[in-house]
C-alpha cells in the first residue's frame, strides 16, 4: 500500500488527483441532488401520520449521516498525518472540517424545523440532539484551533489530535437514542432486515444520502485543492498552472 | 406527482413553513460553502499571478540599474 500511497505524499500528484476526481463528483452531486430533492419534495408519498411535514427527513437523515461521515474521514486523514507525518493528510482534516461543520448545522436546523411542528418544540435537551451539538462545538474546535496556530506545522498537529479525541462522541450520537430516555426516534434505515422505511420513501432517501456524500466529496475536493496551491503558491508547479489558462 | 396544483405543492399539506425552511436554508448553506469555496480558488491564484508579476517587475528595475 505504502508503494502506491507514497506518490500522493507529492502536494503536486495529489492536486492532480483531486483535479481528477473532481468533475465525477460535480456531476454525481447535481444529478442526484436535482433527482432526490424533486423526489422527495413532489413524487414521494405523504407520512399517514407526520403528513408532508416528514419530507424533512430527505434532508435531515443525510445530512446527519454526513455529518457523522465527514468526522470520521476527518478522523482517519488525523490519524494519517500524525502516524505517518504526510503534510497532504493534514490538509485534507483541515478542508473537510467546514464542510462537516455545515452538514452538521443542516442536521440541527432542520431537526429544530421538524422538531417545531412535531414535538412542539424548536430544541429539547435530547440525548441525541446534545450531542449532535457537541459535534458541531468538535468542529468548530478543529477549525479555530488550527487557526490559531501561526506555525502551521503545529497547528496540523493540534487540530489532528483534537479531531481523534474528538471520535469519542461518534458512538455516543449513534447510541445516544438507544442508550438514554430520548424524543428523538430510533434508527430506521439502517436495520436493513426490519424493511421499517417504505420503498417509495426508502429510494429516494436513499438518492439523497448519495447526493449528500458527493457534495461533501466534491467541496472537500475544492477546499484541498485550495490547501495545498496555498501552502505551494511559491513552487514552480503552481506558477505552471497559470501559463496553462 | 403528490400535489394537484402548485400552491398545493408550496403550502406542503399546511406544513409549507417548516418545509421551506428547512429546504431554504440547507440550500443556503450548500451554496455558501460552495461559493466560498471556489472564491478561495480564485483569491489564492490571482495572489500568486500577483507575486509572479511583481517579480518580474523587481527583475526588469534591476536590469534598467545596471544598464
Amino acid at each position: 500500500m505504502w508503494k502506491w500511497l507514497h506518490p500522493y505524499a507529492k502536494a503536486e500528484r495529489a492536486y492532480k488527483l483531486c483535479n481528477t476526481l473532481l468533475p465525477y463528483f460535480a456531476v454525481v452531486t447535481v444529478v442526484s441532488m436535482i433527482v432526490g430533492w424533486a423526489w422527495g419534495l413532489g413524487f414521494a408519498p405523504a407520512d399517514y401520520q407526520q403528513k408532508d411535514s416528514y419530507r424533512i427527513i430527505f434532508i435531515h437523515v443525510p445530512s446527519a449521516i454526513l455529518s457523522m461521515g465527514a468526522y470520521s474521514s476527518m478522523a482517519i486523514a488525523a490519524i494519517v498525518a500524525l502516524v505517518w507525518q504526510l503534510r497532504n493528510a493534514e490538509l485534507a482534516v483541515i478542508a473537510i472540517a467546514p464542510v462537516g461543520a455545515c452538514m452538521t448545522a443542516i442536521a440541527l436546523i432542520t431537526g429544530a424545523a421538524w422538531g417545531k411542528p412535531m414535538w412542539g418544540a424548536w430544541w429539547v435537551w435530547d440525548a441525541r440532539l446534545t450531542s449532535e451539538l457537541i459535534l458541531l462545538f468538535l468542529y468548530l474546535g478543529v477549525i479555530s484551533l488550527y487557526h490559531a496556530f501561526e506555525d502551521k506545522k503545529s497547528a496540523g498537529r493540534a487540530a489532528s489530535i483534537l479531531a481523534i479525541v474528538g471520535v469519542i462522541n461518534l458512538p455516543i450520537i449513534h447510541f445516544s437514542v438507544e442508550w438514554w430516555n430520548t424524543l428523538h426516534q430510533g434508527a430506521s434505515i439502517t436495520k436493513f432486515n426490519t424493511n421499517a422505511v417504505d420503498p417509495s420513501m426508502f429510494w429516494p432517501l436513499m438518492v439523497n444520502i448519495l447526493a449528500f456524500a458527493a457534495f461533501v466529496g466534491t467541496v472537500t475536493l475544492i477546499r484541498l485543492k485550495n490547501e495545498i496551491l496555498q501552502r505551494e503558491k511559491h513552487r514552480p508547479w503552481v506558477r505552471q498552472l497559470l501559463n496553462r489558462g | 406527482m403528490q400535489f394537484d396544483s402548485f400552491s398545493d405543492f408550496i403550502a406542503m399539506g399546511g406544513y409549507g413553513f417548516y418545509v421551506w425552511l428547512s429546504f431554504g436554508t440547507c440550500a443556503l448553506i450548500l451554496l455558501g460553502i460552495l461559493v466560498s469555496s471556489l472564491r478561495d480558488t480564485k483569491r489564492i491564484m490571482a495572489s500568486v499571478e500577483q507575486q509572479i508579476v511583481r517579480e518580474e517587475r523587481i527583475k526588469q528595475a534591476k536590469q534598467e540599474q545596471a544598464s
